[in-house]
């Protein structure tokens, strides 16, 4: 995929210069769309989520579900936001108000500036700069100090206890998370999220990377399904032991933003997911075949949005296997203990996932045709 | 000025802003968790002003190590241990402070001399990939503070677990006050050994 297929921002910028703007004009009022679009797209793939977790959980459980809001209980998630937003805002009268208040917002401001670096095509992202998975990493890990933030704001036991769990936990992944991720950047030689999908777009399903990974890629479903707090590592919000954990105060918008950053989080690790080892964009068979074989001309303009919307649907498609497995997983493991959870992470993933790096050298010295020499 | 420089300048003035109000923040905080958590804002805005110098995985590796690990851990300590003490007033207090002053002072005297002494290259550089350049520097020129980094990090690591391994033990007679609450678990008996021990009592 070197040739590349629509560009979205030069066409903007170039058909507004031709109305007779500024070049820097142009620029300025191209940069808040895609950011916009990008909100809106990942807010909506949330109620999809909410949607989702209520059909299948239900169907887990032999229930029909929600089914009186619309047909198949589609407006199930705008009932909710409606909801939401309308609750009183409470503010418990010994809670800390300014960390009480930012926590949530620290929450989730990272998960969102996440999805800077997603791809959805070859120029469908925001931004594909130089350090992508990097920056993916380390954005994500000021979440703790959201989250131990409104721990501590709340000035209640359950939700300093939920906080501090939350912190250990998403700091003690971390770790097998990155070097699992290190790996495949090892394979793609560059950290740019566009390049390693690209490295995987040869063969077609033969070339991702989840059959030259798949330790790593295990590693990373159980390390990203800690880091987004989800059963069976859903310690910080234990119902049983600590009522709601951190969340135990909130009410109203923060509860929201809390609600729409765990979610959006989970589709972001799905997203990751399916770029570092899923080939992102790429179909089963390359585009590229199809187009010779058909014998349309790469640059054909129809062609071009064809595959840009199969890119679009592929990578959806993807994500959303990982969040019905992850929906799955919820209705079928008990959740684990926190020295369990702690053991797991640092006694066992941690060890793996640095036998699967050096692996992953020792392969990529001895086979570079295969591992990305 | 383009818009690109604009948006240069006014970032690098709301960031230096930043760090600074942090900073003095940090020091003037009332508790002990508003630093923590200040310290934190200024950590942020340094990795703001290293991606104005066009050194990205600089800045991303701050975020990650001082906010993400440093600074979280000491949040993490400062809840786990948040006891309140009732400090008496020290005599010659305001001496301490001076002389705090006064180093302070010193030290950004000799920073001050040392950026307008210095023959800045202020050229702009090439934007190469920042993670290749410092990958060949680290295994060329610093391969050897890289190593012995790695192995005080090792020895931190050993040292934690020691740590950690410390059981609290109920202190017995006829030891002072100064012993220590905890130690290290004694070692579990092997059944000869405990044969051998009976044997000898006897």
């Amino acid at each position: 995929m070197t040739k590349a297929g629509i560009d979205l921002q030069l066409g903007f910028e170039t058909a507004l210069q031709n109305l007779g703007l500024g070049a820097g004009a142009a620029h300025a009022l191209w940069m808040p769309l895609p950011m916009l679009l990008l909100i809106i797209a990942a807010t909506l793939g949330v109620m999809v989520m909410t949607w989702l977790e209520r059909k299948i959980s239900a169907a887990a459980q032999q229930r029909i579900g929600p089914n009186m809001a619309g047909p198949q209980g589609v407006l199930i998630p705008i009932a909710d936001g409606i909801k939401l937003l309308t609750k009183e805002d409470v503010l418990p009268i010994l809670a800390d108000p300014v960390l009480f208040t930012l926590g949530p917002i620290l929450v989730f401001l990272p998960v969102f500036l996440c999805y800077l670096v997603v791809p959805f095509g070859q120029n469908l992202l925001i931004s594909n700069i130089a350090i992508g998975v990097f920056f993916l990493i380390a954005t994500s890990s000021v979440q703790p100090i959201g989250l131990l933030m409104s721990g501590y704001g709340s000035n209640n036991k359950y939700s300093l206890l939920g906080g501090l769990r939350a912190a250990a936990q998403s700091i003690s992944y971390e770790l097998p998370l990155a070097l699992s991720v290190l790996a495949v950047v090892l394979m793609s030689n560059g950290l740019d999220t566009v390049g390693i999908v690209e490295q995987q777009s040869g063969l077609g399903i033969l070339s991702w990377n989840v059959w030259r990974q798949p330790i790593g890629f295990v590693i990373f479903l159980i390390s990203a399904l800690a880091e987004t707090e989800r059963i069976p590592f859903d310690l910080p919000e234990a119902e049983e032991e600590l009522v709601a954990g951190y969340q135990t105060e909130y009410s109203g918008m923060k509860f929201a933003l809390f609600y729409l950053g765990s979610y959006a989080n989970l589709l972001l690790a799905s997203l990751i997911a399916a770029v570092l080892y899923l080939g992102g964009w790429s179909f089963v068979v390359p585009v590229e075949t199809i187009a010779a074989l058909a014998g349309i001309p790469l640059d054909n303009p129809f062609l071009q949005i064809g595959a840009a919307a199969l890119g679009i649907v592929m990578t959806m498609v993807k994500a959303f296997i990982f969040i019905f497995l992850a929906i799955l997983l919820r209705w079928t493991l008990p959740r684990v203990r926190i020295d369990q959870l702690l053991d797991l992470g640092w006694k066992f993933l941690l060890p793996v996932s640095f036998v699967n790096l050096l692996l992953t050298a020792a392969l990529k010295l001895a086979f570079p045709t295969f591992f990305g020499g | 000025m383009t818009l690109g420089e604009g948006v240069q300048l006014v970032t690098f003035v709301v960031l230096s802003a930043m760090a600074i109000g942090f900073a003095l923040g940090v020091v003037w905080a009332p508790s002990i968790v508003y630093s923590g958590f200040l310290l934190g804002g200024v950590f942020l805005s340094m990795a703001g002003l290293y991606l104005l110098l066009n050194a990205d995985f600089v800045a991303a590796a701050q975020v990650l190590i001082y906010v993400g690990a440093v600074n979280v851990l000491i949040l993490f300590a400062i809840m786990l241990v948040n006891r309140r003490y009732t400090f008496a007033p020290l005599k010659l207090g305001w001496l301490r402070n001076g002389v705090t002053a006064v180093v302070c002072l010193g030290l950004f005297a000799l920073l001050t001399a040392m950026a307008l002494n210095t023959p800045w290259q202020l050229e702009p550089i090439q934007p190469t990939s920042s993670v290749l350049v410092m990958g060949g520097h680290f295994f060329r020129e610093y391969l050897l503070p890289f190593e012995l980094a790695s192995v005080l990090l090792l020895m931190a690591l050993i040292g934690a677990i020691v740590l950690a391994r410390r059981e609290f033990v109920i202190p017995q007679a006829g030891e002072g006050d100064l012993s220590l609450l905890e130690r290290a678990r004694p070692q579990l008996e092997s059944e000869s050994e405990r044969q051998a021990e009976l044997v000898s009592t006897r």
